[in-house]
């Protein structure tokens, strides 16, 4: 029993833990619900997963179930972001406890129901419960964004190579707006989900993007959406930054910009409701080049902080570029968080500038169908990134070394990329091949690309495995990590308040 | 060293998969299916309430109409080039690339990424693409072998409108084409509320066509999903509940509607291209009215005559 009990506090009051039981449930339902679409329809599989399974997949309600699915994983990605936050920014102890425990019951209690409701039938009780995890959620939220407060004097900071205003920690502040900004990017959805059967009805925003009379419920969803995949990944480069230490020049040119592309980003997707786009898009712009300037600042600095750090540690004064080269990509984990950054540009970034100098020639005249190609196409590729940084984040916190950190990271980094590579191929394929001649670059593409995500997801399942044999040696990596986060100090601790309290009542 | 040759051979092993999966579409014989549906029927739709919409607002159509119950074929659309042609009410665009024809022109409202479509001469089935399935001798057009019986493919939204209006009918309006799909009882699919493979022709469905050309397939003759059994092949008769053929999938449906501040042309029913969900009686695509596909193609509807 008190080993059952130690393995359970591992899992859900250490960070590590609780990343890695995040972790190992979004793999899971995207290894279950991924069976329902693309090439695993085309095999059969979807159809042996809905026998054994028991799903209920009626034809009119698949919008309102992916909807579900996609908060679903969304709200457990939020609760990595949370743990990672929580446990890299200084705030009390117990309010990283109480936050971390009420987005874990939020996300696992939204994530059950959801799909109980939307996969098994409608229980209207579970839809209840799926609300009202979606609510502990933004209830974590709003204890998050208090706990990051960053105008108490505690928190100010002195350290010249840190950026601050006065002492205000401009990192910690970066945070702040980030958690700010999504709460109120939350009430966006939280507004029209209310009025859900009540006039407005459930749509994929892909779906209704050239229709030139949307409501304004519908471009609250559509703002909500693409704000929010944005803020986590804000959220995550801002971690990142802590992880590797990031300080001097461009650090105090970066955390301004990133809190001011923040705000301007945020404003300006809220404002596609009340502008029903127009100018909107511009102040969206604007915001994004302060992110992604931001996010460079931070890519240069990290990457000349590896190089650096590898040449020291080999001796290397002048090194050549080779060696330059050879000490970048030494370490895949520390590597590859950045240039997955980098690589989002490729994919993301200049896809879209690119679909946007050729609007008149190509969307005015393409159907819907391969507009909706690219729109959905990029913004999966975007949250494959930020997922596979999350990927690399956790093993180098997990401390994963030798070859397996090699194998591991770079599986993620050549996997990942070759699927994105390949998928941003297929969306714009219209640019060189016609329709009567795409088949072979179909072909190559959806193979390269389901290719590339089975290394990611071998890589993945690798490293779930082996967390959940760990978890059945005595002494295996949790209790290392137990340790580490001072649960046995804390369970000490408790058990002497617990016996005072006892001799108190005596 | 052991790693190096793993990483080797998994590159090799990935090398020859990919070459093994693109050796490209085999060049081999079009199969000639003659499915007994007439492409020259009509089929009546009376007028009344339906279901319309993912979300089955209920609509009202207060007159009989007729549609076709097939699309129109590639023999059929052949004849009228031919004709159109001759009479001179289309000509060849003057660069050679296309058959044009007179369109009045839309209303202009400067909408957000609206498009101008004026008055004058635009494409209606273009004469340098090779997937077309008609051959062109410089006066006469003919259907290449085996798809007389086929969907018309690469015929613009102006290039379909022409066809109907030459022969005194319309395109159906997107109202018009979901009731002929769905009937009143809010089904997702012409033929009920699930789908098997044998129901219809879509991306990867596995029809006889596919299982020749490989997974893009082709198009099925009209009509082909009938309860016949083609060449082993078992199909399952998939009318609408107006007896209507090949409503989901095969090829999109141009329909007729002119919508205010967008130039798009709808289209209705899903194509032998696309993933079953698109099958569904309300999905919808759009795309500039000039735009040409091989997954693309229309049928026409008319006032039903009196006494039908």
């Amino acid at each position: 029993m008190q080993a059952i009990q130690a393995r359970f506090r591992y899992l859900f009051q250490s960070t590590k833990g609780l990343v890695l039981v995040a972790i190992a449930l979004i793999a899971l339902v995207t290894a279950i619900w991924g069976t329902l679409s693309g090439p695993m329809v085309e095999w059969g599989v979807r159809d042996v997963t809905v026998r054994l399974l028991g799903f209920d997949l009626q034809p009119a309600e698949r919008e309102g179930r992916i909807v579900i699915l996609y908060h679903v994983i969304a709200m457990a990605v939020v609760a990595i972001m949370v743990y990672l936050i929580t446990d890299v920014v200084p705030m009390k102890k117990h309010q990283q406890t109480t936050i971390n425990a009420t987005v874990t019951l939020g996300y696992l209690v939204s994530m059950f129901c959801g799909l109980g409701f939307a996969y098994f039938g409608h229980e209207w009780l579970l839809h209840g419960l799926y609300l009202f995890g979606l609510s502990l959620v933004f209830f974590a939220g709003l204890l998050l964004a208090a706990a990051l407060f960053p105008w108490r004097k505690e928190y100010y900071v002195q350290d010249a190579e840190r950026a601050h205003l006065r002492g205000l920690d401009l990192e910690r502040t970066a945070f702040f707006t980030m958690a700010v900004a999504a709460l109120g990017s939350a009430v966006l959805g939280a507004i029209t989900g209310s009025y859900w059967g009540q006039g407005h009805e459930t749509f994929l925003a892909e779906d209704i993007i050239r229709s030139p009379d949307k409501t304004t419920l519908q471009y609250a969803i559509i703002g909500h959406l693409h704000i929010m995949l944005a803020l986590i990944a804000i959220a995550l480069a801002l971690v990142v930054g802590v992880w590797f230490r990031f300080r001097g020049i461009l650090h105090k040119i970066s955390m301004p910009l990133m809190i001011l592309g923040t705000i301007v980003m945020t404003i300006g997707t809220w404002s596609v409701v009340p502008m029903h786009g127009g100018s909107a898009h511009t102040i969206i712009y604007v915001g994004s080049v302060f992110v992604l300037t931001a996010a460079l600042f931070l890519v240069i600095f990290g990457f000349r902080k590896i190089i650096r750090d590898r040449l020291a540690e080999r001796g290397i004064e002048r090194a050549s570029f080779g060696q330059g080269l050879r000490a970048l990509l030494h370490d895949p984990l520390r590597f590859g968080a950045l240039w997955q950054m980098v690589f989002m540009n490729f994919t993301v970034s200049f896809v879209g500038i690119f679909v946007a100098v050729k609007l008149t020639e190509i969307f005015r005249v393409w159907p819907l169908r391969d507009e909706r190609l690219i729109l959905t196409g990029h913004w999966h590729i975007l949250s494959g990134i930020i997922a596979t940084i999350i990927l690399l984040y956790y093993a180098d916190m997990i401390d994963l070394r030798g070859r397996v950190r090699q194998w591991f990271g770079w599986a993620v980094i050549l996997g990942s990329d070759l699927a994105f590579g390949a998928v941003t191929v297929f969306e714009m394929k219209r640019l060189f091949v016609s329709e009567a001649n795409q088949q072979p670059v179909v072909d190559w593409t959806m193979l390269l690309a389901d290719a590339g995500i089975v290394v990611v997801l071998l890589a993945l399942a690798g490293l779930m495995i082996w967390r959940l044999v760990d978890l059945f040696d005595g002494d295996g990596l949790w209790r290392r990590e137990y340790r580490e986060a001072g649960l046995d100090a804390q369970r000490v601790e408790v058990g002497e308040v617990l016996t005072s309290a006892q001799e108190m009542s005596k | 060293m052991k790693a190096k040759r793993f990483l080797i051979g998994l590159l090799m092993a990935l090398a020859a998969v990919l070459l093994a999966s693109c050796s490209g579409q085999e060049a081999a014989e079009l199969l000639v299916v003659e499915t007994g549906i007439d492409p020259d029927a009509w089929a009546l739709v009376p007028a009344g309430e339906f279901l319309m919409g993912q979300h089955e607002h209920v609509t009202a159509v207060d007159y009989d109409y007729e549609i076709m119950v097939t699309n129109v074929t590639n023999a059929q659309f052949a004849d009228f080039l031919n004709a159109a042609l001759s009479d001179g009410t289309i000509r060849i665009s003057e660069d050679g690339t296309d058959l044009v024809g007179y369109y009045p022109g839309d209303e202009f409202h400067g909408y957000r990424h609206e498009e101008r479509i004026d008055a004058g001469d635009w494409p209606l089935f273009p004469l340098d693409e090779d997937g077309t399935r008609l051959s062109f001798d410089g006066e006469t057009f003919t259907v290449k072998e085996g798809y007389h019986n086929h969907p018309a493919v690469y015929v613009t939204w102006f290039g379909a409108r022409a066809y109907c209006e030459y022969y005194g009918w319309r395109l159906p309006s997107e109202v018009e084409w979901e009731k002929a799909a769905r009937g009143t009882d809010g089904r997702p699919f012409p033929w009920g509320y699930e789908l098997a493979r044998n129901n219809a022709n879509y991306y990867s469905s596995r029809d006889l066509f596919e299982k020749i050309f490989g997974k893009y397939g082709d198009t099925t003759p009209v009509g082909f999903y009938n309860g016949k059994t083609y060449e082993g092949y078992e199909t399952l008769d998939s009318p609408s509940p107006y007896g209507v053929y090949d409503m989901a999938g095969n090829v999109w449906e141009w329909t007729g509607d002119v919508k205010d501040k967008q130039h798009y042309r709808y289209m209705r029913g899903g194509s032998r291209a696309e993933y079953e969900h698109y099958l569904r009686v309300w999905a919808s695509n759009n795309a500039a009215p000039q735009y040409a596909s091989p997954n693309v193609g229309f049928r026409c509807a008319r006032d039903a005559a009196p006494g039908d």
